[in-house]
Order: structure tokens, then sequence, then C-alpha cells
């Protein structure tokens, strides 16, 4: 299993053909607190890059962009009765969706966990 | 949170529950004796007391007063809100709108019994188009969204008109855009495509040539842009699209801080919305409505929408409702009549009270006024796009002051305490921790002076590692913090009897 990680803070965990996909805990830390999570349906596919979900904070609300390409075959229904999770388990338990992934080969642009992690660095 | 007071007031500023707390269906301010006569109401007549809560007179009044002091007010003081631009609403105005014969239009009235209030319509149409150097104007869209989807339905009509409708999808929009414009893009069926910014707040141009080509319908900007910053490649911007077969489509939001400096038309504009309530002084917010009168260029000119002011042969005016009835192409109309008749009154009065070099002084002061406040405050706090010249609102951050506790909201809640109506804060969302200050064209230097000695004083205090201090702010206001993430998350939006009696019983 590898996780990859986007300019735009999300993360995507790849486990066969299923990527799961979430936002990272420094997004949430720079959200603050998340109060409402906003998931696509299942079955919709999007193109990598597209605009996938929606996470609002008391401060601000943002896009939430699909780092691969691929159908939705899952959604993470708890984040709508306890959007704080994502604030709490960021990389675990506030994951967002699931997505069949359509070309592995998207994962290769992607940082992994040291570049993102010098990614973020920079930033600060 | 726990009043400090047995009565839960604060000085002289009154505690007061929710009418439903106060009243109650047995009590009335009128005295009505009770019907007499033959009940013609066919066995319907109500059975049980409507559940509305009654008050007496005085109850009633007081309510609404003590309402009316926990508020804040231009009326009361400067209002530092930005991305809101003017504030101040003219007497005169009020006045003159509330002559009879405008004030007691009705929109179906026949035309000759209207002329004046349609010459009126005709002499600020003719001013919108003057100052923005366009050529047509659709006054009737309600407020500045509105008059986006003009513009955009506009385009959206040209193009069709072109042949060019389903290939060209695509809208560029900046990330710094107001979040109406990619709505609107988005609501008439385009594509959005977000263009990022350089270090220095402006569109990043080597980026918008990339996005460039056959499929592009338009590009979205607002100008000055919503850090405060005027696009200094403005016209390269409006040139390329141009080149590559696409529109121009600038949010006027923030027309007041060029207005009689420059015109958009000049720029390369095709369609610009104009809010009065923002740039020629009509009621903002709640006051309102608002109102969009939206100009356009020559190329977007024959699809303004419907009603079209014409003038007959024997010089009156006439209205033509129905696109079969107009010479041009019409796409549609935005609204069942035409427009907000008492925001173009004052819009008028405005333009008329002020003349063209008032106009124009009113924008060189709002972006005057600005910069003062800018150059007060940068050494206090951070300034993220360094030591250009703001247009008609200053952009800081909370960056310098994080490492001591003390965000942007601490400094908004803080101000409470001043006696301020806080800046807008957390927007535009490029920029994080925002402080958006706009002081607008009327405050005196003493005023400015006032508030940048209290913002001075509140870094200070910040950078002194005070953050308890921010903390519990604001001590002094009507209510004490509110926990706003409880309130996003858990919202209460109803009132219940059974709730309220439990919350008194404990207490």
């Amino acid at each position: 299993m590898t996780t990859k990680f986007t300019k735009d803070h999300e993360w995507v965990r790849v486990d066969g053909d299923v990527a799961t996909v979430g936002v990272t805990p420094y997004a949430a830390e720079q959200l603050g607190d998340v109060v409402y999570v906003e998931l696509p349906e299942k079955g919709r596919s999007f193109a990598q890059g597209a605009d996938m979900a929606v996470v609002e904070s008391a401060k601000a609300a943002s896009d939430v962009y699909a780092p691969i390409s691929g159908e939705v075959v899952d959604v993470n229904d708890a984040l709508t009765g306890a959007p704080e999770t994502v604030n709490e388990s960021a990389d675990d338990k506030g994951w967002f969706v699931k997505v069949k992934v359509a070309n592995a080969a998207e994962l290769d642009a992607l940082m992994d966990e040291a570049a993102y992690a010098d990614y973020v660095k920079g930033l600060d | 949170m726990t009043p400090h007071t047995v009565s839960g007031s604060r000085g002289l500023l009154q505690a007061e529950p929710l009418l439903f707390e106060i009243g109650d269906v047995h009590r009335t301010g009128v005295d009505l004796p009770a019907p007499k006569g033959v009940d013609r109401l066919g066995g319907l007549k109500r059975k049980a007391a409507l559940d509305l809560p009654g008050l007496t007179e005085p109850e009633a009044v007081r309510h609404y007063v003590r309402l009316s002091q926990k508020n804040y007010a231009i009326d009361l003081g400067l209002f530092p809100l930005g991305s809101c631009t003017m504030k101040h609403n003219p007497r005169l105005n009020e006045r003159l709108a509330r002559l009879d014969g405008f004030a007691d239009l009705h929109p179906l009235q026949p035309l000759s019994t209207v002329q004046g209030a349609l010459e009126l319509m005709a002499e600020l149409a003719h001013w919108l188009m003057e100052l923005t150097g366009l050529d047509a104007v659709a006054l009737s869209p309600k407020a500045g969204a509105h008059g986006e989807l003009c513009g955009m339905l506009a385009i959206r009509a040209a193009l069709e008109a072109r042949g060019e409708a389903e290939t060209r999808r695509r809208v560029i929009v900046p990330s710094s855009a107001h979040g109406t414009n990619p709505a609107t893009a988005a609501a008439c069926g385009f594509i959005v495509d977000e263009v990022g910014a350089t270090e220095d707040g402006h569109v990043d141009l080597e980026e918008f040539k990339q996005k460039l080509g056959d499929d592009v319908a338009a590009v979205m900007l607002t100008n000055p842009n919503t850090c405060g910053l005027f696009e200094r490649d403005v016209k390269t911007i409006a040139d390329l699209v141009h080149a590559a077969g696409g529109y121009f489509y600038c949010d006027g939001a923030n027309y007041n801080a060029i207005m009689g400096r420059v015109r958009p038309g000049d720029l390369g504009v095709d369609a610009m919305h104009i809010n009065l309530h923002k740039t020629f002084s009509t009621p903002h917010g709640g006051g309102g409505p608002g109102a969009g009168p939206t100009v356009l260029s020559q190329a977007l000119a024959p699809f303004a929408p419907v009603p079209h002011l014409v003038r007959r042969d024997d010089k009156s005016l006439a209205l033509i409702e129905h696109a079969d009835d107009a010479s041009s192409a019409p796409f549609g109309r935005m609204c069942a009549f035409h427009g907000q008749m008492g925001m173009f009154v004052r819009a008028l009065a405005h333009m008329m009270s002020h003349g063209a070099d008032g106009l124009k002084q009113a924008a060189e002061d709002a972006v005057l006024n600005a910069n003062y406040v800018l150059a007060r405050l940068k050494g206090h706090y951070n300034a993220p796009f360094g030591d250009q010249p703001c247009m008609h609102e200053a952009l800081l951050d909370d960056s310098t002051l994080r490492a001591n506790g003390v965000e942007t909201i601490d400094l908004a809640k803080a101000l409470l305490d001043e006696g301020y109506h806080p800046f807008t804060t957390y927007f535009p969302l490029v920029v994080h921790g925002a402080m958006l200050i706009e002081p607008t064209e009327t405050e005196s230097k003493r005023e400015l002076d006032r508030f940048a000695d209290v913002m001075i004083a509140l870094a200070e205090r910040a950078a002194a590692g005070d953050s308890a201090f921010f903390k519990a702010a604001p001590q002094h206001a009507p209510t004490r913090r509110l926990d706003e993430v409880k309130a996003a998350r858990q919202p209460k939006l109803r009132w219940k009897p059974e709730e309220a009696s439990a919350r008194a019983a404990a207490e």
C-alpha cells in the first residue's frame, strides 16, 4: 500500500485497484474546525484535478480535488454527522471517498510522504 | 455565557429575550370590541387562539429599540468591513426617493403617466454608459450576481449567434475572484477554469496565456481585484482574450475605486455589472435592495435583455417589453418588471449632486484613505503583497501574530470591545488569516487615526504575548464570544417552547 500526496493537500492511498482519498492533517489544521463536508454520490466519475468534494470550516470553504481519475465506489457518510473527524483523524477515519483507479500511472506524478513533508515545510 | 449582572443587562444596554418569551396568546396591544352580527365565516372560525405572542405596545416598542441598540451601523461609526466598498447613504437621496412621483409608482401604470420616471432611467443609463465608456446598459438586474448572470447570458447569446456556443465552453476565473464569478459561469453552463496569482497578488499572466484557446468563452476578472490591487495587466488580458476569440467580463464590484479615473470600456471590457449599492451610494446590506445594472460593449449590445428604453419620434419614452418587438436580438429578460426604481432615483441623485469631479474625488478619497490606513498599519501587521500601494482596501494578515497565539478572529473580537465593527476576516481566501480593511471615502483623517491607533495598540498587545486578553474578547459586547463551530455543526434553527421552559427551570 502506498500513500501519495497532492500540492492541494489531498492524500491518496492505493490498495489493489481501489484508492482511498482524504485531506492531509496539514490541510485540516490550516482549515481549523471543520463544520461541514459535502461528498460526491457513489457511481460518479471524476477526472484527475476535478472538484470532487467540499470541506467547510468556521473560516473558509475549500474544494477537494480528485487526486486521481476514477469512479467513486464508496463515501465516508460518517463525516456528514461528525465533520470534526476530519480534524481528529485526517489521515485515517477522516477519509472522504474510495475511488476505483482508472489510471494507476497518474500516481507517479504525485508526491511521496518525504516529498510532501518538504513541500509543506516550504509553505511556512 | 453567564451574565455579569442579575438582570442580564450590561450598563444601559438592556438584555432582551425573544418575543415568544415575553408575550403570550392572551395579551394584545390593541383592545378591539368582540365582533357582532352574523358570523359569515361559514363555520371556519378559529377554535383556539393563534399561537403567536401578543405584547403591549410599550413591550413591542422596547423590544425593537433594544434590538436596534445591539446593532452596529454606519450612522454610529466607521465600518472597516472590506470587499463591501462604500457604505454612506446620503440623506438627500432618501428625500428624493420619497417624492410622491417616484415612491408611488406602479410598474403596470400606462407609459404616458410615468414619463418622468422613464426620463430618470434614461438619464441614469446615459451616465452609466458615459462613465464606463460602454455602448449599452441593462438596468434591470437586481444586484451584483444578477448583473453577472446578465453579462454572462449576453456572452452566451453572442457565442450562439456566432455558432460557437457548443465549442466555447471554458471560462477562466482567477483564484482571488469573488465566489459569485465561478458560480455564475457554472450556472450559465460554462466550465470554470481557475488561473492562479503571482506572489504579489496579481493574475499570473503566463499561466493565463497557457489557458487561452479556441474553447475559451470568456475571462471573468475583478478589477481592482479582491486583494485590493489594480490588475496591472488588465489591458493585456483583454487583448489576449479578444485575440483568442473570447469575451472579457469584468466584475465591477470594486468600480468605486476607479470611477472617473479610467473607463472600463477603454480597458477592453465587454460586460460589467455596476453595484449601485457599492459605487453610487444606494443602501447596502440589510438596507437594500441592491441593484446591478450591467453595461455591455458594442459586441454584446445587440443581446441586451428587455426591457429596452426607446425614444419615440415625439420625444416621449417607451419600453420594449418583448424580445420579438426589439430590432436587436435580446437574450430574454432578467426580471418581471424594470429593476429597482427606488435605487435608480438614489443613484442618479448621487451622480448629480457630486458631478463628474465629485465622483472622481470619491474614488480618489476611497483609495487615499485605504492607503493611509495601510501605511499606518503595515509596520505592525504583515502586508502580504509587500510595499505596493493598494486601491480602495488594505489587506493585512495575522502571520506575525500567530506565534503569540493571536489570530485574525481574536483581533476582530477585540475590535468589538473598542466599539468597531470588525474588518472582513479570512477573505480573500488566497491569503491565510486575511484582514481586509476598507475605510471608504467618507472617513476623516481624525476617524482614520482613531481606528489606526486602536489597531496598533492591539498589535502591540498581541506582540507582548497577552493572548489571554484576546481569547477573552469581546468583554463589553452585548454577548460574549459565540461558539461558531458548534453553531455550524449543530445549528438550532427553531425556537421550541419546551426547550425554553426546560432551560428556565434549570436556571
